[in-house]
């Protein structure tokens, strides 16, 4: 149901972020989905990647601090209310989101959230009957 | 004019012999009221009988920071906490204060050094002070609030911050001399210029600056663009706070409070006396101190005795300018910080690694302190707001135990050097021109 979000500490200065996306292109590592939560002084990369392990492996020897959470993805319709209609859901059953981010590719969407009960996203959800995405079905709609 | 010319112009020998008689009871007192002191004499096979002149002095024992901490709270007390009227503190070199007591002669001496000053800038009771200095556990506010009274004069009690309304009060009620650091001085006078009340508004004719280093060029710029006689008062909490030394009418080193406090410089390596004139570490004893008397505490103050008489009539010995620290204390803001507080705040708190830096600046004439720290690799968070509680933490403690709030930066894992035995974790850039 879950899915494995890589995040990545950074301080707010020049090229940080190309030194990841870097470091990932080097060891063959896509990039599926990224934001960027930023403050004055630091910034937090939030990325779904091909390949968890070997990305969480590469960042740290080169001294980044990595953390790994479990988020959902979901897909839906790329047509207006679709994702209104998700979010009422979670609304509804008082699911707090902590961040969520999305990406779009021809007819379908898939959306990132980081509920703050993990649990309670699932089952609000799966009554619903929302499609979870995994990382086949992510590594299919890549191809 | 001379507040006290009994005392302030006395011949050097009569000072020797008052020195020499305060001595003596000072050490009698130790001797029977302070463990500490009367441990160190023991070792050193003392009994008070063997001081009987000033000279005699040099057969003591040495007082550091550290034996204030070892013996924390009020170990170093001579007199019963009954006799103690008031407290204040300073910072410790780790996350606990240096704690010091005063009875109510030593409020006496404390209001009088003042006042020999205040005489000495030139000010009188006609005068009305702005004291802008903290109020509170550090001494310079209620140590230079009560000086001013005993002097007769009208006192402001502003303390820090609020510049806006700092500079209304003292247009509005016509101060005519300031109390502050040299570098608030510098700041008031930009806000003072941007305020757009014109200069000649303002009654302000003198500025009494220390609780940090500063040199010609600062005075030169501070009496230009304030147009006020600026002088330096010296001092420190463990001896009695701000009046310990200042400067008369000349402006060529700090007169000495020398009947109640003796100088003497040594080399910081050997510990040895050095001859007047040579640089080396401020040492004080406090002759007539009651509720923590000190025997030779090392100040850590670089800087020259001048024993050379000086026009203005006064005989006492004076000090030039603090050229140095011999250990790394800083001063911020006029708040003394050590980069062990810093350490002790990090060593205890788990979600940060063992590592820290400092970087102190000047910015439009005032210190800023930026305080880098990593986060250890389990408490690194994806959301924005723990990553924040994290901060604020350390922020909270931090500004806890230096008593001034840091800029805390988060840094990226090994980013900080890690260096064996005494590192270069504090990148000072202030340039004092």
């Amino acid at each position: 149901m879950t899915i494995k979000q890589l995040s990545v500490f950074l301080e707010n200065k020049t090229g940080r972020i190309n030194e990841v996306t870097r470091i990932l292109a080097q060891h063959g590592v896509n990039l599926y989905a990224f934001s960027l939560a930023e403050t004055a002084d630091f910034g937090i990369l939030r990325m779904i990647v091909s390949d968890v392990e070997v990305a969480r492996k590469v960042l740290r020897e080169a001294n980044f601090a990595v953390r790994l959470t479990d988020v959902l993805c979901l897909n839906c319709a790329n047509t207006p209310g679709a994702l209104a209609e998700i979010l009422d859901l979670l609304a509804r059953e008082q699911v707090f989101i902590e961040y969520m981010y999305a990406f779009s590719e021809g007819e379908t969407a898939s959306v990132v959230i980081r509920p703050t009960d993990i649990e309670k996203g699932i089952a609000t959800l799966n009554r619903a009957d929302c499609p979870f995405v995994n990382f086949s079905t992510l590594r299919q709609q890549q191809k | 004019m001379i507040w006290n010319p009994t005392k302030e112009c006395m011949s050097r020998e009569q000072m020797r012999l008052l020195q020499g008689e305060r001595l003596r009871k000072l050490v009698d007192r130790v001797y029977h009221n302070v463990p500490f002191y009367r441990h160190k004499m023991q070792e050193r096979g003392l009994i008070p009988g063997d001081i009987a002149t000033i000279d005699d002095i040099v057969k003591l024992p040495f007082t550091t920071k550290q034996d204030l901490r070892d013996n924390y709270p009020h170990g170093l007390f001579a007199v019963p906490m009954s006799e103690i009227v008031r407290i204040h503190a300073s910072s410790g070199t780790t996350g606990k204060p240096t704690v010091v007591g005063y009875t109510r002669h030593d409020l006496t001496v404390w209001a009088e050094a003042i006042a020999r000053c205040l005489m000495a800038f030139g000010t009188t009771r006609e005068d009305i002070f702005t004291v802008a200095y903290g109020y509170g556990l550090f001494t310079g506010g209620l140590g230079l609030h009560y000086g001013v009274e005993h002097l007769g004069a009208t006192v402001i009690p502003m303390s820090t911050g609020n510049t806006a309304k700092h500079i209304q009060l003292m247009h509005d009620c016509e101060s005519t001399a300031l109390a502050c650091t040299p570098s608030y001085a510098l700041y008031l006078a930009e806000q003072i210029a941007k305020s757009g009340i014109p200069r000649e508004e303002l009654r302000l004719r003198v500025c009494i600056l220390g609780g940090e280093p500063w040199t010609e060029n600062m005075r030169t710029e501070i009496e230009s663009s304030l147009h006020v006689d600026a002088y330096n008062i010296y001092g420190l909490s463990e001896i009695m706070g701000p009046g310990v030394s200042y400067e008369c009418e000349c402006k060529s080193g700090s007169h000495i409070v020398e009947d109640h406090f003796y100088p003497e410089i040594i080399s910081p390596d050997t510990l040895e006396p050095l001859p007047y004139g040579e640089q080396g570490e401020l040492v004080f004893t406090t002759l007539t101190k009651e509720g923590i008397p000190l025997l030779r505490y090392r100040t850590k103050d670089l800087c020259s005795l001048i024993a050379e008489p000086c026009a203005c009539g006064r005989t006492s010995v004076r000090m030039s300018r603090v050229m140095g620290r011999s250990d790394d204390m800083l001063i911020i803001r006029g708040v003394n910080v050590f980069p062990s507080q810093v350490e002790s705040v990090v060593l205890e708190l788990p979600e940060f690694e063992p590592h820290y830096r400092l970087v102190v600046d000047r910015v439009n004439n005032l210190d800023t302190l930026q305080v880098q720290v990593e986060v250890r690799e389990a408490f690194y968070s994806d959301e924005v707001s723990q990553m924040m509680a994290l901060k604020k933490r350390i922020s909270d403690r931090l500004h806890s135990v230096l008593g001034i709030a840091a800029d805390i930066k988060l840094m990226e894992p090994h980013s900080i050097e890690r260096s064996e035995g005494k590192s270069q974790r504090v990148d000072d850039r202030r340039v004092l021109k």
